[in-house]
C-alpha cells in the first residue's frame, strides 16, 4: 500500500489549512496571549508536518527534526511566559 | 500492508484532532477556552500521529525516538499552557462574558504575584473549568 498519495494529497492540505486557522488568531489576536497560544499551536503543527513528511519521503531522520522543534517551542512558550508575566 | 493500514488510520484520525484545535483557536470566544482547544486537542492529535509514523517505519530506533518525542510533549504542554494562562491571568486578559466561576478572583496579590487565601472570603465553589487548567 502506498501511503504517499493520501499523505501529499489529503494530509498535508489539512496540515495547511490548520496552520493558516492558526495564523488568522496570530494576526487578529487582541492581547499577547492569544498569538503567544497561536505561536505554540502553529509549532505544534510543524512537528506533525515534519513526521507526516517524513512518510512522504521515507526519511526516517525527519523525526528528530520535530523533537527539536518540540524542544525549542517549548522553551520559547516558556520565555514568552515570563516576558508577559514580568510586563504586568 | 495491516501496519500500513493502522498507520495511515493513526495519522488521519491526529490530522482531525489538529483541525479541530485550529478551528477551536480561531473560534473560540476568550483566551482560556483558546488555549483548552489549542493545548488538549494538539497534543493528543500530535501524539497520534508520531505513533503513526512509529509504526509506519517498523524501527527500534525511529519507534523510541517517536515515544521520546510523544513523552517530551505530554509533558511540557500542559507546563507551557499552565505558564501562559497564570501570566495572562496576572495580566488582566478577559474572561468571557458568560463565565460563571472566577474563583482566583481576590486572592491574588496582584503586585506580588502571591497566592493568599485571606484577601477574601472563601466561598465553597463547585469546581470550575478555569482552575483545572
Amino acid at each position: 500500500m502506498n501511503l504517499q498519495p493520501i499523505i501529499n494529497y489529503v494530509i498535508l492540505p489539512i496540515l495547511t489549512l490548520a496552520v493558516a486557522l492558526a495564523f488568522i488568531r496570530l494576526v487578529r489576536g487582541p492581547t499577547l496571549p492569544d498569538r503567544v497560544v497561536a505561536l505554540d499551536l502553529i509549532t505544534t503543527l510543524g512537528i506533525a508536518m515534519v513526521a507526516v513528511h517524513a512518510i512522504s519521503i521515507n526519511q526516517a531522520i525527519f523525526l528528530d527534526v520535530g523533537s527539536i522543534i518540540a524542544l525549542i517551542s517549548f522553551l520559547g512558550t516558556i520565555a514568552f511566559a515570563y516576558y508577559v508575566q514580568r510586563r504586568v | 500492508m495491516i501496519r500500513d493500514l493502522i498507520s495511515v488510520s493513526l495519522i488521519i484520525f491526529g490530522t482531525v484532532l489538529i483541525l479541530i484545535s485550529a478551528l477551536g483557536v480561531v473560534r473560540m470566544p476568550d483566551l482560556y477556552l483558546r488555549m483548552s482547544a489549542s493545548t488538549k486537542s494538539s497534543t493528543l492529535g500530535v501524539g497520534t500521529i508520531l505513533l503513526g509514523a512509529a509504526i509506519y517505519f517498523n524501527e527500534l530506533g525511529v519507534t523510541s525516538r517517536a515515544v521520546a518525542t510523544i513523552c517530551f510533549i505530554l509533558l511540557t504542554a500542559p507546563v507551557a499552557a499552565h505558564m501562559m494562562g497564570r501570566a495572562a491571568y496576572f495580566n488582566g486578559v478577559p474572561l468571557w462574558d458568560g463565565t460563571r466561576y472566577d474563583e482566583l478572583k481576590g486572592r491574588y496579590n496582584p503586585t506580588t504575584h502571591i497566592l493568599d487565601g485571606s484577601s477574601q472570603a472563601a466561598k465553597p465553589d463547585t469546581t470550575s473549568e478555569e482552575a483545572q487548567q
